[in-house]
């Protein structure tokens, strides 16, 4: 196999900047026009946005490594600001630890919390649908995980409050130590004692996720330090992400009434609706790879020990992958293959989990929301790597 | 309301029994050709028939010829102690000379393509792999073979596959000297890029489905054979699906599954891995009983027989019609 290499286009343009963030895709477009792999000025590091490049970064864990964090600096260098989770681990480390989490969140446990997760989402949206309109995030999308997730790892209600801005601490680590990750990091020390306090063993309570993590210790597959870890990873990844995949998909739906009108007619077709929101609107846009081995990508040398930023929200729009009109939502197209969950070895354990809240969620508003449509602009939230919405006003009419 | 036409029996192929051989202990392979003189049906790696055994039993047993010559096929088959006259039938009754009647080859346990394979084969299980090794070698794919059984004057072609392929890719285990397959060693650091194919008896597949959680979704493919032939076997019939929800009836053929069905009849369900691994695609049943054939749902949600994985679940035997939540 003979490869023609090149150079990376070089780009300047900071993918950190906020006015890059607030309107992430002409850059990324720009991005994934540049060539297969190009070189960021900014962060000193390579990027990757076409979708073929992100599935080969993603799916080659052995040439990009995830133990060098999926931040801009190689954590095993620095004095990291946390013990390294899960994604920030690599096999056989990550192995016994995606075993014991893959072994608790399985599709018989999930499906036993459908159950408990819909009323809630039936309480939130009878009340909503009363009102002439509500702030989509604010009103529900931020309301209604809370109300369900930490009850289903079972965590106890104090310190929950320190749950969304731990989150956010987490995911704007992945990006550079600028004004964001800094605002993020402004009481983290507070945020990070008071998560890892409801992550011992004796917070739990009997049933939930937590609990039946914490057993694995008790069956000799992991440590007690490595339960610790995986309770702290569903904490920091299951509320954040699941809240903006909620409000990402309304904010696509109500851009499209039509999509609406159809759901309404076939409730049953929501699930595809979120996963085609998730594609076009994909709450974690990017992270870090380190590069394991010098290696070659889409014909440009990657030289060991170098970070490649990996543009998952780019590649979930590449047009060679999902046609001309991928930036547009389609409710008749499959978006199975997207990478919004990531693909591979370190692919969202909690998937499963975070598909059911966002269907739960959507169906119990369309039985009660005839439409819904934009009642001002949305406030895109400045993040170094999630996408999502500070506020998202709608208004609406009620179903009869 | 359309409703397919259900196009029952498939095709069976007349054919004589060249040969009886015994490569191992307990072990009995026949080697058949057609009738006819005709050559069999080009088929796939990890493919089986139905044979159509006189006391009227049908059992299903892997091909493990190659598929380069298409004019004999070979299965292996164990003789199992409680046999209820399956595999006994087979050993004792069948001569070379004597006529069988078979299906054409189907596969429900394709190969998928992949840079690299891991193969785990434990006892028997050693058969739907054999033509396995013979594609992916041919591909010139990076593949390794860890074969485990009791002893080795029970492990049918382990010679044979060691002196075509070498020691270094296959790896023949045999208890009685090295003990069992070490699956902390072969299994406990995830490659990637690499598929994992694995047939052997449930116990050892349920410990390689647990080892596989820590890899990558969607890596393990796995066909279970049935120890202790007790039953009918797996359902070798198509049978109809009703989407309840459009009230679509469909039919699902055997060469296919209830998931390729209903979206060929323009049914959308979510799916990912396809193989049965990942719960996706798991769906409600309305009524009907499903052959559970997936590593995702657990003995108990399998005995419940309220869900099913459709890429790979079938109607169980006996059932004709499946009504699901689609």
């Amino acid at each position: 196999m003979s490869t023609i290499l090149h150079e990376p286009a070089i780009f300047t343009e900071d993918p950190f900047d906020p006015a890059v963030i607030a309107d992430p895709y002409p850059f990324l477009a720009r991005l994934r026009e540049a060539g297969s792999v190009s070189y960021l000025e900014a962060t000193g590091s390579y990027a990757v946005a076409g979708y073929e490049e992100v599935y080969e970064v993603l799916t080659d864990f052995e040439t990009y490594s995830s133990a060098g964090g999926l931040g801009p600096r190689d954590i095993r260098k620095d004095e990291a600001w946390r013990p390294p989770s899960i994604l920030e681990s690599d096999p056989p480390i990550h192995t016994v630890m995606r075993r014991a989490l893959t072994g608790v969140i399985n599709p018989g446990t999930v499906r036993a919390l459908r159950g408990p997760f819909t009323p809630p989402a039936v309480e939130l949206t009878t009340a909503l649908a009363k009102l002439q309109g509500f702030d989509a995030i604010t009103d529900l999308a931020e309301k209604y995980p809370l109300r369900v997730f930490p009850d289903a790892v079972g965590i106890p209600e104090e310190g929950r409050e320190h749950l969304l801005p731990y989150g956010n601490m987490v995911f704007n680590a992945f990006g550079p130590e600028n004004y964001i990750f800094k605002q993020a990091f402004a009481q983290g020390d507070a945020h990070a004692a008071a998560v890892m306090k409801s992550c011992q063993r004796e917070s739990m309570d009997e049933v939930g996720f937590g609990a039946q993590i914490w057993a694995k210790v008790a069956e000799g597959l992991i440590s007690e330090q490595q339960a610790t870890l995986l309770v702290r990873a569903l904490l920091s990844a299951g509320v954040d992400t699941t809240i903006f995949g909620i409000g990402n998909t309304l904010s696509v739906l109500a851009r499209y009434p039509e999509a609406w009108a159809q759901l309404r007619k076939n409730p049953s077709m929501a699930k595809f609706a979120v996963d085609e929101a998730l594609r076009l609107e994909s709450p974690f846009q990017k992270f870090h790879r380190t590069v394991a081995v010098d290696t070659v990508l889409g014909g440009v040398k990657l030289e060991a020990g170098t970070k490649v930023l990996v543009f998952l929200g780019a590649a979930n729009r590449d047009p060679r992958k999902w046609g001309e009109d991928a930036d547009s939502f389609s409710l008749d197209r499959s978006s199975s293959g997207h990478v919004a969950f990531g693909m591979g070895l370190h692919q969202c354990v909690g998937q499963p989990i975070a598909r059911m809240e966002m269907e739960i969620v959507l169906q119990q508003l369309l039985e009660r929301v005839q439409t819904i449509e934009p009642a001002g602009a949305p406030v895109p939230i400045i993040h170094n790597v999630l996408r999502g919405f500070e506020s998202l006003p709608v208004s609406i009419t009620a179903a009869r | 309301m359309p409703v397919t036409a259900p196009s029952f029996a498939p095709a069976t192929i007349d054919t004589v029994i060249e040969a009886v051989e015994h490569p191992a202990q307990s072990v009995a392979s026949l080697v058949l050709r057609r009738s006819d003189g005709q050559q069999f049906p080009a088929w796939e790696a990890g493919s089986h028939i139905d044979v159509h055994l006189e006391n009227g039993l049908i059992r299903q047993y892997s091909l493990c010829s190659s598929r380069q010559s298409l004019s004999e096929l070979r299965i292996g088959v164990l003789r199992t102690p409680d046999s209820r006259g399956g595999s006994a039938h087979v050993h004792d009754a069948l001569r070379a000379g004597e006529t069988l009647r078979i299906s054409a080859p189907r596969n429900n346990f394709p190969l998928v393509d992949s840079r690299k394979y891991l193969f785990l084969a434990g006892g028997i299980g050693i058969t739907p792999i054999i033509p396995m090794l013979e594609a992916v070698e041919a591909a010139g794919r990076q593949w390794v073979l860890y074969y485990g059984g009791r002893s080795r004057d029970t492990m049918a072609f382990a010679r044979e596959l060691e002196a075509t392929y070498g020691t270094e890719k296959v790896k023949i285990i045999a208890e009685d000297v090295e003990g069992r397959l070490n699956l902390q060693e072969i299994l406990g650091m995830p490659r990637a890029h690499m598929l994992v194919y694995a047939c052997g008896p449930g116990g050892m597949l349920g410990a390689i489905e647990d080892f596989c959680m820590g890899w990558p979704p969607g890596v393990l493919h796995t066909e279970r054979f049935v120890a202790n032939d007790l039953g009918a076997g797996g359902n070798t019939e198509p049978f109809e699906v009703e989407l309840s929800l459009t009230g679509t009836t469909v039919t699902v053929d055997t060469h296919q599954s209830i998931l390729e069905a209903v979206e060929q009849a323009g049914a959308r369900v979510l799916s990912s891995c396809r193989a049965g691994l990942c719960g996706t695609c798991e769906t409600r049943i309305v009524s009907g009983e499903a052959e559970h054939r997936d590593a995702a749902l657990t003995e108990a949600d399998k005995d419940a027989g309220e869900v099913m994985m459709v890429c790979v679940s079938r109607a169980a035997a006996g059932c004709s019609r499946l009504v699901l939540e689609l």
